[in-house]
């Protein structure tokens, strides 16, 4: 079985229903001789990958969609041996280079570089070049982006490079300008409503146009996140009606239940049940900055409004100041659970203010 | 070498040593896209001639290992193999009265050093860079150094003081907006009104990178003519009206308004550092803000641009900023 997601996944430029003048200008680009590398960055779920793909296959033809799973070896200099699976077909190959940690540069240095010393295998292909897909090259290291330069420079003749990243702010400069930069928008609540009621035709399914909008509501502009909405709704209850709950993820419940159980109460021994499902938490895999952005928003949102800019603005803050060290450290736990202590403190001080406390 | 631009004291010296047939180490450094590259590789062109200048060139950059134990092996091999002067090619006369542009430097023999380029010099490695330190003075004779950098203090200080240092300033405009117009004339782009000077705007004296939106955006809109709009979108530019969102909802001092704004820009696919870019263009550009209020937003600007080169979340960091700021 399959899910929806990818059942229902555009395979041309022209099928895709979001951003049409981005796809339009990206058939222009497919369709002349010579083609720049690309930096294709936007939200998740707003249809990065599927574009490049959709883009891969109006370069190449239908052949580009013949894929395999090569695992290639390489060494490291203290003579380790690593491992890397690469995706490819006859015309382009596709890798995650923050699989290997630390030792991406000499993904770049060694088997970018390689692949770009060898010619086209097959002389019926369409363009001389093959494409080299990077995905999350906003994990590469600097040493492994500064490795890139050249090399997309050098090898021009024989290899075009297509970065996919979330956000260019950790891609270095001299990498963006050698890149056209493409931007995919994250859908607006109408255009994944449209997606939905495509689906739920292509189906056979009826579904109440209020519940349609709901759903887009809650994907947050992501249209993944909508179609597996969609598809869990449908596995909860059909024939769908207006007022169907929106199936939530547990973690997005715990962690809502958090913020509600912190703004009751501020005690060290509320600090320590909050500790045990922090660890619940981690431990189910959930990405630490994950759950600090979801409780920050979630603890903003409710506390009332007439607490002023003051303690909203502690808390945001707070945020911000402790997703960071998460990255900097290596020890989630102890900066959620900062954050909480630092959130108590703020709002424990701000209740007795009013004489509430 | 005269087609060089806006680097007149380089050029004018890197010439003098043409005729000295003397030449020291180089330091080249200064923002990308200023013709550092183009510029020393021009050099060897006129020095060496097409034919040998193969075996009297190495160039290493970032993408080739550069350990210390390279510099060691191939670097030092390289740089002391001496050049014997009978190397010279015979045919070189001949080149040159093929190619009487060419004249000048033929009038000797091709100098009697070689030259290693090592481009990207600030991605080396500390050990390596002491590594070179020895190497330089003792194959001086026959081998020059051509370091280059965007970051001179990321070069240990002993190198540096070895190399004549030469800066890359960016390209004023007027000679980035001629080359851009010389670009279009040959290749036949239909540019609109206002768009060179925006190409040479945005991209500050980046030439490479106007050269690339350019292109990109010749390939993009085939045939038709480029708007600045075009620039714009593919240079990840922010549109004005989403700045002015942004600053309402700033003004406004609402936490709710302030939430919305940023998660409609974040959705939106923006890049923060383009926004942070702009917003501290705007902020410093307002008159109402007094110098300590902009002050205390530079700071959190740059707070917040050293959180993102972290990894920081974009969201998270464009919220603070704004509910700190102000």
């Amino acid at each position: 079985m399959v899910l929806w997601v990818d059942k229902h996944r555009p395979r041309q430029l022209d099928a895709l229903d979001h951003l049409p003048a981005l796809s339009r200008q990206l058939t222009t680009l497919a369709a002349n001789a010579d083609f720049p590398h690309l930096l294709v960055y936007g939200p998740s779920g707003a249809g990065k990958k599927t574009r490049i793909v959709a883009l891969l296959r109006e370069i190449y033809g239908p052949g580009v969609e013949k894929l395999r799973i090569d695992v290639r070896q390489f060494s490291t200099p203290s003579n380790t041996k690593k491992e890397i699976s690469v995706v490819t077909s006859n015309y382009h190959m596709e890798m995650t280079p923050g699989d290997v940690g630390v030792h991406d540069r000499l993904i770049v240095t060694d088997l970018i570089k390689e692949i770009a010393q060898t010619h086209q295998v097959d002389s019926n292909a369409r363009r001389a070049f093959k494409i080299v897909v990077l995905n999350e090259a906003d994990g590469l290291s600097r040493d492994a982006q500064s490795a890139l330069r050249r090399t997309m420079e050098k090898y021009m003749s024989s290899l075009r490079i297509v970065l996919c990243a979330e956000s260019t702010a950790k891609i270095i400069a001299p990498i963006r300008s050698r890149c056209l930069l493409v931007r995919v928008a994250a859908p607006e609540v109408p255009e994944i409503r449209s997606v939905i009621l495509k689906v739920c035709k292509k189906e056979g399914l009826q579904i109440p146009d209020n519940f349609a909008t709901r759903l887009a509501e809650a994907a947050d502009g992501n249209l993944r996140k909508a179609i597996l909405m969609l598809e869990a709704s449908r596995i909860q209850q059909y024939p769908f009606t207006d007022d169907q709950k929106i199936f939530k993820s547990d973690w997005e419940i715990v962690i809502d239940e958090i913020a509600q159980s912190i703004i009751s109460e501020q005690s060290p021994a509320r600090l320590l049940a909050v500790r045990g499902t922090l660890y619940e938490l981690l431990s189910h895999c959930i990405p630490a900055d994950v759950v600090i952005k979801r409780l920050a928003l979630e603890l903003v949102r409710n506390l009332e409004d007439n607490d002023g800019f003051g303690v909203k603005r502690t808390v945001l803050q707070a945020a911000a100041q402790y997703e960071h060290r998460l990255r900097l450290g290596n020890k989630a736990i102890f900066h959620l659970e900062a954050f909480v202590a630092r959130f108590m403190t703020v709002y424990k001080g701000y209740l007795i203010d009013c004489g509430m406390g | 070498m005269d087609d060089v631009r806006s680097q007149e004291e380089v050029v004018a010296v890197l010439k003098k040593t043409l005729e000295s047939q003397n030449l020291p180490h180089l330091l080249f450094y200064g923002p990308p896209g200023t013709g550092k590259t183009s510029t020393i590789l021009a050099l060897a062109k006129e020095l060496y001639g097409p034919d040998i200048i193969q075996s009297r060139v190495l160039e290493l950059n970032a993408s080739d290992e550069r350990g210390i134990d390279i510099i060691r092996a191939k670097v030092k091999n390289f740089a002391k193999s001496t050049v014997s002067s009978s190397s010279r090619p015979s045919t070189l006369l001949s080149s040159s009265r093929l190619a009487p542009q060419l004249h000048t430097q033929f009038h000797a023999a091709p100098p009697p050093y070689k030259i290693i380029i090592l481009d990207e010099a600030d991605s080396m490695t500390t050990d390596a860079q002491s590594a070179l330190r020895r190497t330089m003075e003792t194959y001086s004779r026959s081998t020059r150094f051509c370091l280059i950098c965007n970051y001179v203090s990321r070069v240990i200080e002993p190198l540096a003081s070895r190399c004549a240092k030469f800066r890359f300033r960016p390209l004023a405009m007027s000679a980035a907006t001629a080359r851009l117009e010389y670009i279009c004339a040959e290749e036949g782009v239909n540019v609109g009104a206002g768009t060179v000077e925006t190409l040479v705007r945005l991209a500050d004296g980046d030439m490479r990178r106007s050269i690339m939106l350019l292109q990109s955006a010749h390939r993009l809109h085939m045939g038709n003519e480029i708007t600045v709009e075009h620039i714009c979108e593919i240079a990840g530019v922010v549109p004005e009206a989403v700045i002015e969102s942004l600053l309402a909802a700033w003004t406004s001092g609402s936490v709710s308004q302030i939430e919305a704004a940023v998660a409609s820009v974040v959705r939106q696919g923006y890049s923060a550092t383009q926004i942070l870019d702009q917003l501290q263009d705007r902020i410093l550009a307002d008159a109402h803000l007094t110098s300590k209020q902009k002050a205390n937003i530079a700071l959190s600007v740059a707070k917040m641009d050293k959180s993102l080169v972290d990894g920081a979340d974009e969201q998270l960091q464009l919220l603070q900023l704004m509910v700190t700021a102000y």
